[in-house]
């Protein structure tokens, strides 16, 4: 990986957010990714997604672990702060940074490897506590870095680049994360953008862990004949279950809506996800008829994509910790410390 | 071991007591040893006890030291056996001329008998019997029983003794009654049936005032308040978990807002030390100043994180308090086992700030000190504390906090002087001192920068070229040296007269260090001392090894740690450092230190016994 400045360049006909910046302005390093890998498309979603928020650039803190996803944190949105940390570890890093300021947006970028094998533990905790944040997996079902060995992902009967076939069970990160009461669950194809970004700004806007699984094709290492996770594999094995259109609170519109077909669910801070159903009896507020709806398609070969799984009520960390609105990491020292005459009357237990 | 003149023993003598854990004999201890303190007579007492709940043998030893000593003196004067399992070697240690309580409700093998020492039988089981109800309570009241027989046998104040039960239970004072009720069963039993007081035995000094009685775990949860920590994640492992009980326990009760119930902290159990010390980095990155609590076998697992932290520049505090090791070990026995793993933690090159506290009241200071320190140097600094420290009751001064005093938050750019910068460079070193500038997240786009692990120049970006690599592990390494003159200097002491032996050693070994360096000076053997109190070594360590002929390293574990690692980072000749290792558990005592170095050094002649006496 080369770091390269990306040069700037800005059309006055650009257009703009509510904060009057263009997407360049959300831009970051050059990627130094294979070309045409998925995780690219998954970048340039996440810019689309946090400029037509309105984010402010600082306010974004970028976390990740290590692997080829893990380097894209360099590629979007340079004007916020990003941690490239261990292996498997960001959920953790990720913790720590929010239980210190809750009010930053944390998005965390992590891999199959990064997720399921070696991370699988800071994984599952992260989403006990509900810690507010976005967790995209982008997921190829193998190690890119180290050269094409399988990923904890890997279908059964997937046929290596090398030509091995992979005998073992996969991790459905999108199961998973549900029998471990996941607030926010959803699943994408990094070839289809209109399906992403809006998934991405509601996992933004979600007040706790939301998750979104993106198949994201390796072109390297696993887009061969055999491979389940090749490009032209998904696209024929993907089946949207439930899209979300997301209707930011400031402009609120009136969404025609058939009734059973979809469904609006508003955000803590008042703007809405309209869920539009393709399936007509799948429910996405219901956790088991979720999980058993997407084990049985899966059965079938197919993987749902879309907001698979959404609750706005559960309570995040700071809700359960009981942690005052103003970030912790800006709290005066008088706040903090009893002074002299707090130690004295401290002491009084150990004479 | 000879026996000591009767007047002698008054205030100075050591007790151990011998019990089942589960029992309920920690209150039993902690209420002797309390009595003795408020009447204000130097005491240590310290628990040693099994990694179980209920069932295997704890023993509890007070030592009376109206010279103030602090560590175990290697005897013991007046054993309470209560357990059965362990009596045989409970009797074998009282040393000659001394005492044995024991509950004569059963007979015990004449096996066990000694002519050298005073056999006190009082039926302890068979009184409680008598006097309570239910199984469990009779226990509990065995245990608390044998409080009364010594407080006839010590003549401690049995009002006291009230007044203590009456803090201690002062939300259920039906258990005040019970308890006394025991106690002077007990009491009343010893006074009818043996000479009482005995020789040795306890008469109220003034010595106490201006002390506390603490635990450094509590007192290094209390500092880590004081400090402003507000993140503290953790992973429970003994002997560190009450570290973060108490941080948890002061903050319920002085940072939670009166009006609105919110709690100004956050109070994290990780799923293991990986994530305890990730959720550290990530909160000290963003500016809060965060904390963890471990031993060894948790240093283990923070190891890759450490690398991290040290390469990328995040300020982070552990607090390590050491226990034996290796793997398992004996995890609530007591070691200095951890030096080398934490001076070097992490893969390539790595070197740490360490501090090594002595006892509680300097666990206090060190853990407000560390977090300047991690600040200001922008790196991990470890509390090597140690479960003797941490887990036992130490009389300490009063811990003092000056109104005054300002956190040092380290070189952290504000707002007001990022809209100044042309650009922002994380890892310049524009002061020449190794520490380059850091900013926050969510302050301004201008000050953002990517936090790595892999390489990066001083500039910040992503690299892979030789020579932007060196430039910034070279300015880490000007960084380390910079902290030499940061951490807490040596404490040193001069032997009354000139002499070309030094000791040295550091953390919880101090106490029995200095009650050796006093008997040794009245045999005609007089030493130096420097207790080193941080790492990197300052110059002032590097003089004190240069200026000694014969240098005793004391350190409580097999491997001489701490010599190895004065013999890496000091220009001191290897030859000339003799270590004496004690690692069986047990806390060192001054006996142990006294006969190492008379193996060395011949004491000279004609020179009388000096003040202690703990051959």
């Amino acid at each position: 990986m080369t770091y390269i400045p990306k040069p700037k360049v800005r059309h006055p006909s650009l257009p703009r957010n509510a904060l009057g910046l263009t997407r360049r302005d959300y831009e970051g390093a050059l990627s130094t990714l294979c070309a045409g890998c998925g995780h690219d498309s998954i970048t340039a979603a996440l810019t689309e997604a946090i400029w037509g928020l309105s984010l402010e650039p600082q306010n974004i803190a970028k976390l990740s672990g290590i692997g080829c996803s893990s380097k894209t944190t360099a590629y979007f949105v340079s004007g916020g702060h990003g941690f490239n940390s261990v292996h498997g570890r960001m959920p953790s890093i990720a913790m720590g940074a929010n239980a210190a300021n809750r009010n930053l947006h944390y998005i965390g970028v992590s891999g199959d490897g990064d997720t399921l094998s070696i991370g699988l533990g800071q994984f599952a905790h992260a989403i006990r506590r509900n810690l507010n944040m976005l967790y995209v997996i982008e997921n190829n079902g193998v190690y890119g870095l180290t050269k094409g060995q399988f990923s904890a992902s890997a279908d059964i009967g997937s046929k290596a680049k090398k030509g091995d076939v992979n005998q073992q069970p996969p991790i459905d990160p999108v199961l998973l994360a549900l029998s471990l009461g996941a607030s926010f669950v959803a699943r994408s194809f990094s070839g289809d953008k209109a399906q992403l970004v809006p998934l991405l700004q509601a996992g933004l806007r979600h007040r706790g862990f939301a998750l979104i699984d993106v198949i994201s094709p390796c072109v390297t290492f696993n887009d061969h004949e055999g491979s389940t996770k090749s490009y032209a594999y998904t696209r024929e094995h993907y089946e949207p279950a439930v899209n979300a259109g997301f209707v930011p609170f400031e402009r609120e519109i009136v969404v025609d809506y058939a009734e059973g077909e979809c469904l609006p669910v508003v955000m803590h801070d008042g703007s809405r996800i309209v869920l539009h159903k393709l399936a007509k009896d799948y429910d996405p507020t219901d956790r088991v008829a979720a999980s058993a709806y997407i084990q049985a398609r899966a059965k079938q070969g197919e993987f749902l994509t879309g907001l698979l799984y959404v609750d706005e009520t559960q309570k995040e960390f700071h809700e359960l910790n009981g942690t005052p609105d103003v970030p912790l990491n800006s709290l005066s020292p008088e706040l903090l410390s009893p002074g002299a005459k707090g130690l004295d009357r401290i002491l009084a237990r150990f004479r | 071991m000879p026996a000591l003149p009767a007047q002698d023993r008054v205030n100075d003598f050591a007790i151990k007591i011998a019990t089942v854990n589960g029992t309920g004999s920690a209150s039993a201890n902690t209420l002797l040893m309390k009595a003795i303190f408020r009447s204000g007579i130097p005491v240590m007492g310290k628990n040693y006890f099994p990694s179980n709940i209920q069932g295997l043998p704890t023993w509890y030893e007070i030592r009376v030291s109206r010279d103030g000593h602090v560590a175990r003196s290697g005897r013991v004067d007046l054993m309470v056996a209560m357990n059965a399992e362990t009596y045989g070697k409970d009797v074998r240690e009282v040393a000659t001329g001394g005492y044995l309580v024991y509950d004569s409700t059963w007979p015990r093998p004449a096996l066990f008998t000694r002519e050298d020492i005073t056999v006190i039988g009082v039926p302890l089981a068979k009184l409680c019997n008598e006097a309570f109800k239910g199984v469990r309570t009779r226990i509990l009241m065995k245990n608390i029983c044998y409080a009364g027989v010594l407080a006839a046998l010590l003549d401690l104040d049995l009002a006291r003794m009230r007044e203590l039960l009456a803090e201690t239970y002062a939300k259920k004072p039906q258990l005040v009654d019970s308890n006394m009720q025991a106690i002077q069963l007990g009491y009343d039993y010893a006074r009818a049936h043996f000479s009482c007081p005995l020789p040795l035995r306890c008469a109220p000094m003034d010595r106490t005032g201006g002390h506390i009685l603490i635990d450094g775990n509590t007192a290094a949860g209390l500092g880590a308040m004081f400090a402003g920590a507000t993140v503290a994640a953790w992973y429970p492992i003994t002997p560190s978990t009450s570290v973060m009980d108490a941080f948890k326990s002061f903050c319920e009760k002085w940072r939670v807002d009166p009006a609105t119930g919110r709690k100004n902290f956050a109070f994290i159990q990780a799923e293991d030390e990986l994530a305890a010390i990730g959720m550290v980095l990530g909160a000290s990155w963003n500016g809060a100043r965060a904390f963890t609590a471990t031993s060894g076998p948790g240093i283990s697992l923070m190891n890759e994180f450490f690398g991290l932290a040290y390469y990328a520049e995040i300020p982070a505090v552990i607090f390590d308090v050491q226990r034996v090791g290796p793997s398992t070990g004996m995890p609530t026995r007591t070691q200095q086992c951890d030096f080398l793993s934490c001076a070097y933690a992490s893969h390539g090159d790595t070197k740490h700030v360490c501090l090594y506290p002595a006892n509680p009241e300097e666990c206090f200071y060190f853990a407000v000190a560390a977090f300047d320190l991690a600040e200001r140097l922008q790196t991990p600094v470890m509390v090597l504390s140690d479960l003797d420290i941490g887990m036992n009751d130490w009389m300490c001064r009063d811990l003092k906090w000056d109104e005054g005093r300002k956190a040092d938050r380290g070189k952290v750019l504000p707002l007001e002087e990022i809209v100044k910068l042309e650009k922002f460079h994380r890892f310049l070193d524009k002061d020449d001192d190794g520490i380059p500038y850091r900013t926050l997240p969510g302050v301004h786009p201008k000050a953002a920068y990517f936090t790595r692990g892999s390489g990066h120049n001083q500039y910040g970006a992503y690299t892979e070229d030789s020579a932007e690599y060196q430039v910034v592990v070279d300015r880490l390494t000007r960084k380390f040296h910079t902290a030499r003159s940061h951490v807490p200097r040596p404490v040193i002491e001069a032997a009354a007269g000139r002499t070309d032996v030094g000791i040295v050693a550091a953390g919880s070994s101090d106490g029995a260090v200095r009650e050796a360096l006093a008997v040794l000076a009245g045999m005609g053997v007089p030493a130096d001392y420097m207790r080193v109190r941080g790492f990197p070594f300052n110059d002032e360590v590097d003089r004190f090894l240069e200026s000694h002929r014969l240098v005793f390293v004391v350190e409580q574990n097999r491997d001489a740690q701490l010599r190895s690692l004065l013999t890496l980072e000091t220009p001191v000749e290897k030859s000339k450092l003799r270590s004496l290792l004690h690692y069986s558990g047990l806390p060192i005592s001054s006996s142990f230190i006294i006969e190492g170095v008379l193996a060395e050094v011949a004491p000279k002649p004609l020179r009388s016994v000096g003040p202690a006496h703990g051959a």
